[in-house]
């Protein structure tokens, strides 16, 4: 402790310092007649107009929309990616199976079925939250894949030999062992899923939501600004949801970066397209 | 009663056990000796039903070894990999009793009880890898008595520690199973070690293809410690029998180097 607390005050110090140094570039830039006005108003201006819009209801109306459209997304896609992850992980015959479908619809970029999928479900919320839970699957899932073949197979071993099933081994030997990949998924997801909540405002252009409120601003007066002040609000919501999610994983997994013992890693026959994304900090 | 029928195992065309016949009576310490390598390990998994045997049969008081058997518990040398990270030490300890439908708080009680009577105190809340590596393996160990098995399966438990700890816990399965009358398989690599815990030491043969090449009655009094016990005359002749068979299996000398 008494040796992290120096390093993280330092972190948050030049993290701040940073930010501060980018809004008085930005500033500077816009006060100095860089850069004509309504293309880049002044920071300053930007973030006034952000914070005003902490009192507009309408706005948060808004805002409020668009947060249970990333909610009910990205639940739906944990709720699906996490047990299809669990049989992918397990079942190397369901796994073989489906590979090729899934290396198909991976790299598939989510904001170009925005139009497909409006047409099939109209512009609502079914067509938000559908996107959203799409492209929130794909870190969840190969996250959960991937924890699993790290699972120590002597806790399983150990487990077995105390007379537990199938069932019971994945459930309270691979699953706990592979809670911090998922969560780091989850972590991931969360940031995709506002990308696509916002684009598919954007795009949809009418309803309510934060995307509505940046489409709609390009073309009033004073519209840069207003736009600008938008994205303040989508990248503050980005920071403070990746920030209690990193928080909540933190607290939640202090043994999973606790010094493990070597373990002797599962032999892979086939070579794994799962990247890897590692909770907490990496292992020596 | 564990008797195993000229169990029999291959890995691919490597074989590891070639026809092992024993009879382990009902409350025996049996200790099993070998060079690295002849199958300790795998004997020990083939018997815990972790791995099926190919050939011949491994039966538990009468019934045949098709799975993992009732009332056994098993405690690895590797108790960092083996103990749930995720878990207390008391609900690791209180794992097997999940199997058995008691309640939470009974299931905690009984954990706190034999954590008391391994020796470990007020580390119930703390989780494994805080713990040192002995502390661990008490842990494991108290884990295996936890739901009172019936047969415990030991592979190389004392093997990664220091000796101290280990001398502690060997003294430790010595009172548990003087207490219990455990019927036990201890796998070892340490000669002195097999003679000191068990009523019986087998020796393997060197791999590929083990078989049992010594079996010896340890003539020592039930009550033993770590000095009396290990300057006997009995514990002396009966150590240096165990090492020449293993010298010979290895194919070393038997009287070492010159």
């Amino acid at each position: 402790m008494t040796r992290r607390d120096p390093t993280r005050r330092r972190e948050l110090l030049l993290g701040l310092l940073g930010a501060a140094a980018a809004f008085g570039i930005c500033e500077a830039v816009s006060r100095a007649g860089l850069v004509r006005r309504s293309y880049l108003p002044p920071a300053s201006e930007v973030v006034v107009r952000a914070v005003r819009l902490a009192g507009d209801r309408a706005f948060l109306d808004g805002i409020g929309v668009t947060l249970r459209a990333w909610a009910l997304g990205l639940g739906l896609a944990c709720a699906l990616a996490v047990p299809l992850g669990l049989l992918l992980g397990t079942v190397p015959v369901v796994e073989a199976a489906t590979r090729a479908v899934l290396e198909f619809l991976r790299p598939l970029p989510s904001v170009a079925l925005i139009p497909l999928v409006s047409l099939l479900l109209g512009s609502g919320t079914e067509t938000e939250v559908t996107l959203i839970a799409y492209a929130s699957l794909w870190p969840v899932l190969f996250n959960t894949v991937y924890g699993l073949g790290e699972t120590d197979p002597l806790a399983r071993d150990t487990l077995r030999a105390f007379g537990f099933g199938r069932l019971a081994v994945l459930l309270r030997a691979d699953l706990p062992a592979t809670a911090p990949f998922i969560a780091a998924g989850v972590r991931i997801s969360a940031s995709v899923a506002l990308i696509l909540a916002v684009a598919t405002e954007l795009l949809s252009g009418f309803g309510q939501g934060l995307g509505i409120f940046i489409a709609q601003a390009q073309t009033s007066t004073d519209g840069t600004r207003d736009v600008l002040a938008g994205v303040v609000w989508a990248g503050a919501l980005g920071l403070a949801v990746n920030g209690i999610l990193a928080g909540a994983e933190h607290r939640l997994f202090a043994w999973a970066r606790e010094p493990r013992p070597e373990a002797r890693r599962p032999r892979r026959t086939t070579p794994q397209p799962w990247t890897r994304t590692h909770p907490g900090r990496d292992h020596p | 009663m564990l008797r195993l029928d000229s169990v029999s195992r291959r890995f691919g065309e490597q074989h590891v056990l070639d026809g092992i016949s024993l009879t382990v009576p009902d409350g025996q310490l049996l200790s099993v000796v070998g060079p690295s390598g002849c199958g300790k390990s795998t004997l020990l998994r083939t018997i815990a039903g972790l791995l099926p045997a190919q050939e011949g049969t491994v039966t538990v008081d009468g019934t045949p070894v098709t799975g993992v058997p009732e009332r056994l518990a098993v405690v690895f040398q590797e108790y960092g990999r083996s103990l749930l990270p995720w878990l207390t030490v008391r609900d690791n300890v209180a794992l097997p009793l999940r199997r058995r439908g008691l309640g939470r708080a009974a299931r905690r009680a009984e954990a706190e009880t034999i954590l008391e009577r391994v020796g470990l105190h007020g580390v119930a809340r703390r989780r494994p890898r805080e713990l040192s590596g002995g502390m661990q393996q008490r842990v494991a160990i108290a884990r295996a008595l936890v739901c009172r098995p019936s047969l415990l399966l030991m592979d190389e438990p004392f093997g990664s520690l220091d000796a101290g700890t280990r001398e502690d816990l060997e003294d430790l399965l010595l009172e548990v199973h003087r207490a219990d009358e455990t019927t036990i398989v201890f796998v070892t690599h340490d000669i002195d070690e097999s003679v000191y815990v068990g009523d019986r030491v087998v020796v393997l043969s060197a791999g590929p293809g083990s078989r049992v090449v010594r079996d010896l009655p340890v003539t020592l009094p039930g009550e033993r410690d770590q000095i009396t016990t290990r300057g006997s005359t009995a514990f002396v002749t009966l150590r240096t029998e165990v090492g020449r068979a293993v010298r010979a299996v290895r194919g070393a000398p038997p009287e070492g180097p010159r």
